[in-house]
């Protein structure tokens, strides 16, 4: 905090409160010296309380669960926290019917993002960088679900999947005895119906970032290629695609944490009944309530915690050294 | 980080206060206790005159007849009732949490094992002064609901309804249907139904609390009350094979459920009911609600779930209570206990029911004059069944109850021949989720 008079001191009179009669006036000498109290204070404060919130938000609740779940607790009172070990693991990974079914649908909902919307979020990046007309309405269309929240996005969806009324079995006539198609409820078919109405905004989103990516590529380049006489797809293949990896990155995070979070759209459409279970439902399921399982829950957020710092610390390791290269 | 705390113009403590806490907020936040605290903000004074009540009854017809309640109240007693509202959901998931905090006076609450759960953690004051006064106002079936594990009063009941099976009198005059008394009779009219081309058993399990319903009744009716119960305590076990009968009973009942009934609500699939495509409909009274055509609701009826086990007749009936709990520690507790007193009263009820018609009162002492026929109905049942359970998830643990068996049950409905490996699946949680506390 101790830091150059002349480049610190104006932020920090400009947000100090108003004082009646300011104590001192500021030194005028153009050497170094300690910052005045208020400003000390100041600096403090700012750097201080976000600090403290961060901890105690972050980190201790990140440690506390992590605490928690070898233990098992009911949430009434701290005498009623019990030490445990590794029960909680054991009974996760060796009986809980939704465990192994949660972790399965996390990794297919990421291996669907990237397979399905991503390339076509591309697809339609490409053919919109292409300033066709109407690009504006079409990127406005194409981004509209991005805008709305996952929760709207299952209730909309719900209304169009609902068995009874739902606009799909109405149209192909499936809501009748004997030939029934029970979009939300059917385990075989409900993690799909949902994952359609995630890439739905997910290809808005990947379509953006590529867009941006795109507006950045040098337009010599594709004139260089145009006068090697490359066609469109060679050139996208191999000039246009290359130039976009640092993009790519940036999607593959994007899509492994829609992936890991993915939470809202599922709890809003069927609580993540049979077919949907993902580990952060597991995770509210057991938390909240009336008479929580809050040991056994926080053991499941450690393994979502896990698989997250697993994706993560690499990709951070990666960051870091691409910096201290540069 | 150091604040020196002169030579400011901010006032030290104030700020010091703050982050203390923001800290120790954060603390409990950390630890798992959502800072409900700070959210029971009414009950802060312990102003003799007054009692305060939190309330679950967020709903405009539920809310609206309180008020009318404690109108009377502060009127005849010249106390004043403070209340407190929360979104029913909302109070429900913070009400561990809350019973922890600062608690309202008096609360609202459910029968059952649900209550006698917050009365074993002393999170509740026991009322057997209060039941004293109020116990003639209530049959015996009503006593054991309001007793906790010690045998104390905890809960004083204000209204009920009963589960049962719904169904349309014209229709079953139209096709000439006489109601089902015994298993047998209930599959055959299911049978009869499917041939006339009615859904014979209207259903959905979306919301996976409608099924806890169906076993429930299956349950008590071949098992008997005494075996639900322990099964709900966790003292009976899932794999005993009066539990797999029931699955076999319920197996067999199965393919004349409404299809698709995973993706439905209880509300459409009421909605069959209501346009006779559906022959009947195994739900609480609430499903009335569904019947906004006056004509339509004159024509619903209902009848009791048939008899399996001779032995236990239909002598059980499933009917949800709601009423009220005191607090561990009430701020003005001869108030309070005017309040219950009132409450416990066939008066309170009858004022309530003016409002909200769709429940029945819970004393049998109340005066059914202004009930409609399927009210009238209802009350007798109630007043008549010789054992009263309160529906799975208030009759057992919540947590195992919603982790457990809603996707159990779930699962069972996907693959009825999975019965087995599901049912000691169930077992093994079980017994770790009750061996927990």
């Amino acid at each position: 905090m101790t830091t150059d008079t002349t480049t610190q001191t104006p932020e920090a009179a400009a947000t100090a409160p108003p004082g009646p009669t300011p104590e001192k006036k500021r030194a005028t000498q153009g050497h170094r010296r300690l910052l005045t109290r208020r400003d000390r204070i100041t600096l403090g404060l700012m750097a201080g309380v976000p600090t403290v919130l961060h901890v105690a938000l972050v980190w201790v609740t990140a440690i506390a669960s992590i605490f928690l779940a070898f233990t098992t607790w009911d949430g009434i009172g701290f005498d009623s926290i019990k030490w445990v070990g590794l029960d909680n693991f054991k009974q996760l990974f060796n009986d809980n019917p939704q465990f192994w079914p949660a972790v399965q649908h996390n990794i297919i909902w990421f291996v669907v993002l990237i397979l399905i919307p991503t390339p076509f979020g591309l697809f339609l990046a490409v053919q919109l960088d292409k300033k066709i007309r109407f690009s504006r309405l079409y990127q406005t269309a194409f981004f509209l679900p991005v805008v709305i929240s996952m929760a709207c996005i299952g209730f909309v969806w719900q209304l169009v999947y609902n068995p009874d009324t739902g606009l799909i079995n109405s149209i192909i006539g499936a809501n009748k005895p004997g030939h029934y198609i029970d979009w939300i409820g059917n385990p075989h078919l409900n993690l799909w119906a949902v994952l359609i109405a995630a890439s739905w905004r997910h290809t808005g989103y990947m379509m953006i970032l590529y867009l941006a990516g795109l507006k950045s590529v040098d337009p010599s380049l594709r004139e260089a290629s145009a006068l090697d006489g490359a066609n469109e797809w060679q050139t996208f293949k191999s000039v246009i695609f290359p130039t976009l990896r640092p993009t790519n990155t940036v999607v593959l995070v994007v899509t492994i944490i829609e992936a890991l979070r993915a939470f809202d759209l599922v709890f809003v459409f069927n609580k993540g009944a049979q077919g949907t279970e993902l580990l952060s439902i597991l995770v509210t399921n057991n938390i909240i309530g009336e008479s929580s399982r809050i040991g056994y829950g926080s053991a499941i957020a450690v393994v979502l915690l896990v698989i997250s710092l697993a994706v993560i610390i690499p990709y951070l390791i990666a960051t870091f050294r691409k910096e201290r290269r540069a | 980080m150091r604040l020196s705390p002169s030579g400011l113009s901010v006032p030290g403590p104030s700020r010091r206060s703050l982050l203390r806490g923001a800290g120790g907020a954060a603390l409990l936040a950390g630890a798992g206790i959502p800072l409900l605290s700070a959210c029971g903000s009414s009950g802060s004074s312990s102003d003799p005159k007054t009692v305060t009540v939190g309330s679950n009854a967020s709903d405009a017809v539920p809310k609206k007849a309180f008020e009318s309640v404690y109108a009377d109240f502060t009127k005849q007693s010249g106390i004043t009732v403070k209340v407190n509202t929360k979104d029913h959901n909302t109070f429900q998931e913070q009400i561990n949490s809350y019973l922890q905090g600062t608690p309202d006076d008096v609360f609202n609450w459910f029968a059952g094992y649900r209550m006698q759960f917050f009365a074993a953690k002393g999170l509740a004051s026991p009322i057997d002064d209060v039941w004293a006064k109020i116990g003639d106002n209530f049959p015996d079936a009503m006593k054991k609901l309001s007793k906790g594990e010690d045998g104390k009063y905890y809960f004083v009941p204000v209204t009920t309804y009963p589960w049962a099976i719904f169904y349309r009198k014209s229709v079953f005059s139209q096709h000439g249907y006489q109601v089902p008394t015994t298993w047998d009779q209930l599959v055959a009219l299911c049978k009869q139904m499917k041939k006339d081309g009615l859904v014979p058993i209207a259903f959905g399990d979306k919301d996976a609390w409608p099924a806890m319903g169906t076993f429930d009744q299956i349950n008590f009716r071949l098992n008997g009350y005494d075996f639900h119960v322990q099964l709900m305590a966790g003292k009976a076990s899932w794999t005993d094979s009066k539990v797999r009968a029931v699955f076999d009973h319920w197996a067999e009942i199965l393919p004349y459920h409404q299809d698709g009934f995973m993706g439905r609500t209880w509300e459409d699939a009421a909605q069959t009911l209501v346009s006779k495509k559906a022959g009947m409909y195994l739900l609480g009274s609430f499903v009335a609600q569904q019947f906004t055509n006056k004509a339509d609701l004159d024509d619903l009826d209902f009848f009791p779930f048939p008899e399996i086990n001779s032995a236990y007749g239909q002598e059980t009936v499933e009917a949800p209570t709601d009423g009220f709990m005191v607090s561990k520690s009430p701020k003005n507790h001869a108030g309070v206990l005017k309040l219950l007193e009132y409450l416990g009263s066939p008066a309170a009820e009858e004022m309530y029911l003016k409002t909200d018609p769709s429940v029945v009162a819970a004393s049998d002492k109340a005066s059914t004059s202004a009930y409609s026929p399927l009210q009238k109905k209802a009350f007798e049942m109630i007043g008549a069944a010789k054992n009263l359970t309160q529906f799975m998830d208030r009759d057992s643990r919540p947590d195992f109850t919603s982790t457990v068996m809603q996707p159990g049950l779930q699962k069972f409905l996907q693959n009825p021949q999975g019965v087995d490996s599901l049912l000691s699946s169930i077992e093994r949680q079980k017994k770790t989720i009750f061996a927990s506390s």
